[in-house]
């Protein structure tokens, strides 16, 4: 199953590229990453803060199934309308450090446009980290199924 | 040698997948493998058996004991760690476009 978003992440670098094309005219898309109120629909967050302009910053609060919250923030460093956003990202509490983000918006037609993401992270590990870091959460959930179903009783031995 | 196909059917197996989880943050010896499942240890050995002749898994002596760990370079070369990522990002994306595109309607 492929989908519309394309990861682009050469071995051995500690950047990559996120692409996809959208059904929307551009002005549109870059709405979607400028209104607070709209920000928080799509990501699933609570925008405590976001400054769209050159020395600005964001802060957004996520809180996953279970209650607990986590933080994410960045400072932005470019911020030009229906053109490109520059910032960095941070998620909060974690090993991760800082990563910097060129987001780049263009318009295909009059109807559809595209967005490029290319982070950078502060190492090869890092980067790789982060990119596993679904496929770990998707591992876990298998064996927690697994753990549940095991732990039945009707297994003695 | 195994082949591929024998490696996909490897990681395709819950139990197997989550005896690779474990090993992932830890080497581990077998007793301590099975100790996490409620199976019967020669279940358990069986499974690790199957991932080591795949060499998704491999043994590590240390002092008198054996210890199982992950072959990180299979485990890469077999599994597509960006899949999960790119769907994240997948899922989002389709809430963006079809927020915008009721926002667009409404206007």
């Amino acid at each position: 199953m492929q989908g519309k978003t394309k990861i682009v992440a050469e071995d051995g670098q500690q950047q990559l590229f996120i692409t996809r094309e959208f059904g929307l005219p551009l002005a549109l898309l870059f709405k979607a990453y400028q209104d607070p109120a709209i920000v928080e629909q799509w990501m699933g967050t609570k925008v405590m803060k976001l400054e769209n302009k050159k020395h600005g910053s964001y802060h957004f609060v996520t809180t996953d199934p279970k209650g607990n919250k986590h933080g994410f923030n960045g400072t932005i460093h470019e911020f030009v309308v229906n053109q490109k956003i520059t910032r960095t990202f941070e998620m909060e509490g974690k090993d991760f450090g800082v990563q910097l983000e060129f987001l780049e918006f263009e318009a295909l037609t009059a109807e559809t446009s595209k967005l490029t993401m290319h982070v950078l992270y502060r190492s090869v590990e890092v980067r790789y980290k982060i990119l596993q870091l679904p496929f770990a959460q998707g591992i876990n959930m298998a064996h927690n199924r697994i753990e549940h179903i095991l732990s039945q009783p009707k297994n003695t031995n | 040698m195994k082949s591929r196909r024998d490696v996909f059917q490897a990681i395709a197996d819950p139990t197997r997948r989550a005896i690779l989880t474990l090993l992932a943050a830890n080497a581990m010896t077998p007793g301590a493998i099975a100790g996490n499942f409620d199976s019967a240890r020669q279940t358990i050995s069986r499974h690790i058996q199957i991932l080591t002749e795949c060499e998704l898994v491999e043994q590590q002596q240390s002092g008198r004991e054996i210890l199982y760990q992950v072959n990180a370079a299979k485990l890469v070369e077999v599994v597509d760690w960006l899949q999960p990522f790119a769907e994240m990002w997948d899922e989002k994306f389709d809430k963006l476009e079809a927020i915008m595109k009721n926002y667009q309607t409404d206007k």
